[in-house]
């Protein structure tokens, strides 16, 4: 499949720090795509040169396989900031329609697809309240209808999650599986790692404004993975020591072992089934990426770097 | 160019809707002539009838006392001040004078009115002045032998009047009311920078803590949002001008069809020959008023206010709108931030203020020229003359440097606002705001 968003050697140095530092990735259409880094990592940053709302210091965007024209390609993007909010005074079908005409679309058009998605997600009751009247998951659920109204190809959400309750969260969940469906790209950028995991295609890890990490969820927990496994066995076995492997953890007739380099997984299996022990279940432990996450970014200073940049 | 229309209708509408705009702009207007009005129908009204009895034993009135209006003053012979005070009780006197027998005028003796309830500011001037007039006549006549109006006759100067070179004549009234006219216009336009360019830096600062300022950015170009906001309000001061400018001058009409009415009452209840002549003196500064009003130019001056009130308005409006993007939750950073942008324009006040005085000295001139202070200066300018006082080639440079004013405030604010309105944390410093006005993309 062609590539939706196309970016090579980003640049984007602040005064006292670089914020984004020769970053280039690929976003397949149709993709779910994770934007992953600690606090102060750049992506924020990035996000906006993707938007347009920064230039890049060099490097180049391809967008839908043209070079990225801001102007023009906007009405082509949904961005879903993770500083957002609304007008506190304004109707909330005022503001829908308000944003929805600011990206390009006509009134009568705004207005109908307004009319769809809030019958879609049950908003149809709030036309006349005020944003001050909603609570934080309502207006966030409105922000996510008007960032992705206007049907964009691109759609970036910046911690959609946040403040939303578990039904929520799965309503937009769904609507973000239902547009990657229908074809629009959709950019997550979150610190939630279960929730990357469990959405999306591809990662992209960044820190310190380089990019660290980069490939679909499962060739990443292959890549990180420790030779771990779980196994559970009918009985107690007489021998437990093998040079295959070495246990880890063991709780009762189940244990967590690790495979010494050069063996596999039917050497363990082997060495038990020669023993006339039954096996109940095996299992690979893939990292998780959390665990990949912390592993890649502890001890590096992201965390300070987020102040640095202050002076 | 449409996303900036898209955005001066949601600030115009979202303002003019407000129930405080129609509060502000038409009631205030009302309430404001309601008073004036109020003020003058009562200054007209307050004509009880206010009889004071004179016992002059002294004889020093000479038996004479000019009534005025609705103060009577009636001379009593042979009533002792017990009888006096009987007639005050039963209402038929308000009050009296009780001139002593050894009384004299010459030695600066006082007099004292007795009255039953204390009396008003206006009838007491008033009883002041009569006693005091027929005082001074008494004293003329008896030391040089001539009446008061012989004296004021004599006193009386000529006229003295100016013209220039063209040979227009330029009467007192006509400069008063250049005066005027020049003050209130330029003090207008101090106003209006005032408050719509702290109106344009509240919005701002609303988007940039409300955090909807990157969800807009991400539609349009931040310049979009900022000229947007500028455009929109700018029309709302406009909008509210113009209602001030019917509303003033329906009300102008409706007032004096009250006005005059009165003033028949209060001529009927006159009865002095001296009082016709008071009427007919009056009525002919009125006209003279009048006259003075149509010698100014007023399509020239309002023309030129719309102009200096649009172009003082972007340009300081833009200025607002970048100290608003710089500043954070904090609104005492925004008086910190605004203290630099409100110098110029208390400059310009205090330069007015020299200016309508002296409308051709140099600091005027300077005053009138430098795009920051130009629009209240020139305005208070204006009024006395163009080409006159204000050449041609004044004006047209004054509004030329107005233009590329507001062309380079609009440029660097921009720039400063396009970096500023995204940041979050820290105020700025004037060292980082100048850096981003300066910084190519």
């Amino acid at each position: 499949m062609d590539s939706i968003l196309e970016l090579h050697n980003l640049k984007k140095y602040y005064a006292t720090q670089k914020a984004v530092d020769d970053i280039s990735f690929n976003i397949k259409q149709g993709d779910i795509f994770g934007l992953l880094g600690p606090n102060g990592a750049g992506k924020t940053t990035l996000l906006r040169m993707i938007t347009g709302i920064f230039y890049p210091d060099s490097g180049s965007i391809t967008f839908d396989g043209r070079p990225f024209e801001p102007e023009n390609d906007i009405i082509k993007i949904g961005y879903m900031p993770e500083e957002r909010g609304l007008y506190k005074k304004m109707k909330i079908g005022e503001q829908a329609l308000y944003l929805a005409q600011l990206k390009g679309l006509s009134r009568a058009d705004a207005m109908q697809k307004i009319k769809f998605w809030f019958k879609r997600l049950e908003m149809e009751s709030w036309w006349n309240k005020k944003v001050e009247d909603l609570s934080k998951g309502m207006s966030q659920k409105l922000q996510f209808v008007t960032t992705v109204l206007h049907e964009p190809k691109l759609i970036i959400l910046d911690e959609p999650f946040s403040g939303l309750d578990p039904v929520n969260a799965n309503l937009i969940k769904d609507e973000i599986y239902g547009l990657a469906q229908r074809g629009s790209t959709v950019i997550f950028s979150t610190h939630r790692m279960e929730q990357v995991e469990e959405i999306c295609d591809h990662i992209v890890l960044v820190n310190l404004g380089k990019k660290i990490l980069d490939g679909t969820v499962a060739d990443v927990k292959q890549q990180f993975k420790e030779n771990k496994f779980s196994i559970k066995l009918a009985g107690i076995p007489a021998s437990v020591e093998d040079g295959a492997y070495q246990i880890i953890n063991q709780q009762a007739n189940e244990f967590t072992m690790k495979i010494n380099e050069g063996y596999r997984s039917n050497d363990v299996l082997l060495h038990f089934i020669n023993q006339g022990i039954g096996i109940e279940s095996f299992n690979e432990i893939l990292p998780s990426l959390n665990d990949i996450f912390i592993q890649l970014v502890d001890g590096t200073k992201s965390v300070t770097r987020a102040f640095q940049n202050l002076s | 160019m449409n996303k900036i229309w898209i955005i001066a209708r949601r600030e115009f509408l979202s303002r003019v809707q407000k129930k405080t705009f129609l509060l502000t702009t038409i009631l205030l207007p009302v309430v404001i002539f309601g008073l004036y009005g109020l003020i003058i129908y009562l200054s007209v009204k307050s004509s009880e009838n206010y009889t004071v009895a004179i016992a002059d034993n002294a004889n020093v009135f000479g038996g004479k006392i000019d009534s005025k209006d609705d103060i009577k003053f009636v001379f009593v012979k042979d009533e002792s001040l017990v009888q006096l005070k009987e007639k005050i009780a039963k209402k038929e006197l308000d009050g009296y004078v009780w001139v002593p027998e050894d009384f004299k005028p010459s030695k600066g003796d006082t007099i004292s009115v007795v009255s039953g309830k204390t009396v008003g500011l206006m009838n007491r001037e008033e009883i002041q002045k009569r006693i005091n007039d027929a005082l001074e006549n008494q004293r003329l006549l008896s030391s040089l032998q001539i009446s008061k109006k012989q004296l004021d006759s004599l006193q009386k100067g000529n006229e003295v009047k100016f013209s220039t070179t063209e040979g227009k004549e330029e009467n007192d009234t006509k400069v008063g009311i250049s005066y005027g006219v020049g003050y209130a216009s330029g003090f207008m336009i101090y106003l209006v920078l005032f408050i719509y360019g702290t109106m344009v830096m509240r919005g701002v600062m609303e988007e940039k803590t409300n955090r909807i300022a990157e969800v807009i950015i991400s539609s349009v170009k931040p310049f979009q949002l900022m000229m947007g906001k500028i455009t929109g309000i700018g029309a709302v001061g406009l909008v509210q001008f113009i209602i001030w400018v019917a509303l003033t001058v329906t009300l102008r009409f409706i007032l004096p069809l009250f006005v005059p009415d009165m003033r028949e009452t209060a001529n009927v209840m006159n009865h002095g020959a001296n009082e016709a002549l008071q009427t007919a003196k009056q009525s002919g500064a009125l006209d003279n008023l009048m006259h003075g009003l149509s010698d100014i130019n007023f399509p020239l001056i309002i023309g030129c206010f719309i102009f200096y009130f649009l172009g003082g308005y972007l340009l300081y409006s833009s200025l607002f709108a970048a100290v608003g993007s710089a500043v954070n939750e904090d609104p005492q950073d925004a008086q910190s931030l605004t203290l630099p942008i409100t110098m110029p324009i208390i400059f310009g006040i205090v330069i007015m203020s020299s200016a309508i005085n002296n409308p051709t000295s140099n600091l005027a001139v300077f005053g009138s020229l430098f795009p920051l202070t130009s629009p209240i200066v020139m305005m208070a300018r204006i009024p006395f003359g163009v080409p006159n006082t204000v050449p041609y080639w004044q004006l047209a440079l004054s509004m030329l440097f107005l233009i590329c004013g507001f062309l380079c405030t609009t440029w660097i604010s921009a720039k400063i606002y396009r970096v500023a309105i995204l940041m979050y944390g820290k105020k700025p410093t004037w060292k980082e705001m100048w850096k981003w006005a300066w910084r190519k993309n």
